[in-house]
């Protein structure tokens, strides 16, 4: 099941890792997350100048129709670097949606803002309530004439403070836990009635609660199907984020085996304690078997094939979990360096974290893997 | 589950219970007591202790301790965790105390212990350094003698709040062309020494609560030599073996299961698959705990006997914070979303946490929890003293 990379993937897996080597380095980055803002402007800029941000796109819709193996190849590498920029927010989550569920006038009227860089986008699903469930949703939508009106609140909104245009669910009929009945809406992050609370996410993200209160919007995609257009959205989230888990993975298994060869107590390098050496073959595993998992998921994301709902949670709970252990022990040999803000080990600890957390976490997607069996 | 007490005991009980109830300072009842305290507020039960007699359970009557029975001391010990009180500071009172009454001599008795007690001196401990980790006797910060001092330089690290210091005990090699544990002497140093520095280390918490400790050519008087000069080793694994004993954490660990308990009755609907998931989760935590409590309290028994549980105190630190590690991993796992977010250090009202109130520590302590399994001589350390010293291998 090994990929066959073309020509133009390793070509945009190249300029990514180049631009990121030259560009963002942890110091870096570290500046960019200390900074008001908590993002680059100016690294997004880079981003959309290298067609980062079009990769993924349809041609028709002005990209360059790398689909999901384009995003696998970016995202990898921006686990690597522990990138902040609302990549996914933007592109895979709201870029996505838009792609598969707008107008054609609101395909160009949105896409272009978001592959030259100029509008950043984030996903507003989440509620007090709503756990992991799509179809959780008090937020209500009242028709007015052509338009929407929205009041409710959602909570944990990852990049919102950064974003331009909001997508969010919201309930255009039944009860609040009525599958049928939610919508999704395109929100001007600063029209009359939207409140921002701001906050710092363990990853070194910002995100917000958001108040609608009697919020204009504009229906994307049928009324009423919004949740199982956000159930299509999570399959390439989590293709996205898995490829980011594996980058990181990946990286704190070379920093701790750097980090054991190097590192002496009692007289010789801890690398060469038995109970560690095994430690470190478990960590090798958890990263062959994730990085085969996570491109087979992608490989079936680009084909679309049928039993992609659930292979998309087994994979986020298979990686979620190899991730944790990664991370867990990566910290764990790395001693007293490892709890430090100073060395990014434990940031990549915590991304990793950040990533199990969204979309579900790993013991959720477990249970939807045996109940999506189950079903069949 | 509880020792099977006498009624003397079980009166103390009582009486432990009741003063705490009626003394502990609402103004220490923050969200994370651990971070969210000024060194004022943190040493405000401390006092409160102090004139009560019950600052110091394991010290000897005669310099300042209540004189408790061994099972005294456990309920004392059991009763303030599990009533969530912020134990006084350990470095002081368990650690350089004990060290001070049993191998210092008079003047240094007179001079340390009544401050130690009344909690006008704040003590951190110099021990570990960059360089070691785990592995103590590799200790690199060198003292020279000149006339009447040493002449002190070197480097501690995870020094844990040093920033709020007046002293720091500290191993350091007084003879360099010895063996690695042979030429080690245990030195009290003044933090306000000229040529002391601290610097803070943030951890991923975003919380400071340990730093480098930086000592360039600092004057110590010899007379703060505690003990004989290269035998600092000893000492050092006489203060090494307090601080393993109450490792267990039975208590706080019973607390954060009550806690945890609420927080997923309110989060996750009783017909969500996942709400008994977690019942089965926390239920084979509760379980752990109550194996580690019962094998607590058998070796507890057997203390007040006269049999000393050795080497396999060990497992107590191992258990202890696996299974306090567990359930802040499932206390972050049961508020779902919000365990994305985190507060910014220091703890301001200013700054927004979204969600309920009972979550706003849950991603800190799950991150913080992570140096249990590093600290005070790492897990893997631990299995092997059982490994050697227990099972003979």
């Amino acid at each position: 099941m090994d990929i066959q990379f073309t020509e133009e993937q390793d070509m945009l897996r190249s300029i990514v890792q180049r631009l990121l080597r030259d560009q963002y380095d942890f110091d870096t980055r570290r500046k960019i997350v200390a900074s008001e803002q908590g993002f680059s402007r100016k690294q997004w800029e880079a981003f959309a100048e290298l067609g980062l941000l079009a990769a993924p796109f349809s041609e028709d819709a002005g990209g360059f129709g790398g689909g999901s193996l384009s995003t696998m190849i970016i995202l990898q590498e921006f686990g690597r670097h522990l990138v902040v920029e609302p990549f996914v927010e933007t592109v895979v989550l709201a870029g996505g949606l838009i792609e598969q569920a707008g107008t054609s006038e609101q395909k160009q009227g949105f896409i272009p803002g978001i592959i030259d860089g100029s509008k950043i986008w984030a996903l507003a699903w989440t509620e007090k309530a709503s756990r992991f469930d799509f179809a959780n949703v008090a937020t209500r939508a009242r028709r007015e004439g052509s338009d929407y009106v929205l009041s409710g609140q959602k909570t944990m909104v990852i990049a919102a403070p950064w974003a331009d245009h909001l997508v969010v669910s919201a309930r255009t009929s039944g009860d609040d836990r009525d599958g049928g009945g939610v919508s999704l809406f395109v929100v001007d992050r600063r029209a009359v009635g939207v409140d921002l609370r701001s906050f710092k996410t363990i990853d070194g993200r910002q995100a917000a609660e958001v108040d609608l209160r009697e919020v204009h919007a504009q229906l994307l995609g049928r009324e009423g199907e919004g949740v199982a257009a956000l159930e299509a959205c999570r399959e390439r989230a989590i293709g996205a984020l898995c490829a980011e888990a594996v980058g990181a993975i990946g990286e704190l298994n070379s920093a701790t085996l750097e980090y054991s060869k190097t590192r002496k107590q009692f007289g010789a390098t801890i690398g060469s304690f038995q109970v560690l050496q095994h430690r470190m073959v478990d960590m090798f595993i958890a990263h062959q078997e994730a990085l085969s998992l996570m491109q087979h998921l992608n490989l079936s994301l680009a084909a679309g094939d049928a039993g992609l709902p659930r292979l998309a949670s087994g994979a986020k709970s298979k990686i979620g979990y190899a991730g944790k252990f990664v991370a867990d022990q990566a910290v764990q040999l790395h001693g007293g360096m490892g709890m430090t803000d100073e060395l990014n080990v434990g940031h990549y600890f915590k991304r990793i974290s950040s990533i199990n957390i969204q979309f579900g976490d790993p013991a959720f997607h477990l249970l939807r893997y045996a109940q999506l069996d189950a079903a069949a | 589950m509880e020792l099977n007490l006498s009624s003397e005991d079980a009166a103390f009980r009582d009486e432990v219970r009741t003063f705490i109830a009626e003394n502990y300072p609402q103004e220490m009842r923050v969200p994370n007591p651990e971070t969210d305290l000024t060194k004022e507020q943190s040493l405000l039960w401390h006092r409160i202790l102090y004139k009560k007699g019950w600052i110091a359970p394991l010290w000897p009557e005669e310099y300042g301790g209540p004189g408790w029975s061994i099972t005294q001391r456990f309920i004392f010990e059991q009763e303030t965790s599990r009533a969530g009180t912020l134990p006084p500071l350990a470095f002081s009172v368990t650690m350089v105390g004990p060290v001070i009454y049993t191998f210092g001599n008079e003047a240094q008795k007179k001079k340390f212990l009544p401050r130690i007690l009344s909690g006008e001196d704040w003590w951190c401990q110099g021990y570990s350094e960059p360089g070691s980790g785990s592995d103590l006797a590799t200790v690199r910060t060198k003292a020279v003698r000149e006339g009447d001092h040493y002449i002190v330089n070197g480097h501690k690290t995870w020094t844990t709040l040093a920033q709020h210091a007046d002293w720091i005990f500290c191993l350091v090699r007084t003879d360099p062309s010895a063996k690695p544990q042979s030429g080690i002497s245990f030195l009290l140093i003044n933090m306000r020494s000229p040529g002391v520095t601290v610097r803070p280390i943030i951890t991923i918490d975003g919380s400071h609560e340990v730093n480098d400790v930086f000592l360039e050519d600092v004057r110590v008087p010899v007379e703060n030599l505690v003990g004989e000069e290269n035998k600092g080793w000893t000492y050092a694994k006489f203060l090494l073996g307090n601080e393993r004993t109450s490792m267990a954490g039975i208590g706080r660990s019973t607390r954060y299961i009550g806690k945890l308990k609420q927080i997923v009755k309110a989060e996750i609907p009783a017909d969500d698959p996942a709400h008994l998931e977690f019942l089965r989760d926390i239920a084979r935590i509760e379980l752990d705990v109550l194996a580690l409590e019962a094998t607590e309290l058998r070796v507890v028994a057997q203390m007040a006997r006269g049999i000393d549980p050795g080497p396999a105190a060990s497992l107590f630190k191992i258990r202890g914070t696996e299974i306090f590690q567990s359930i802040t991993e499932l206390t972050h796992r049961a508020i779902g979303n919000y365990g994305l977010a985190i507060r910014e250090h220091p703890a301001s009202a200013n700054h927004f946490m979204p969600g309920p109130d009972y979550g706003h520590t849950a991603s800190e302590k799950y991150l913080n929890a992570r140096k249990l399994s590093i600290y005070g001589g790492s897990n893997e350390i631990q299995r092997n003293i059982i490994a050697k010293a227990v099972l003979g291998l």
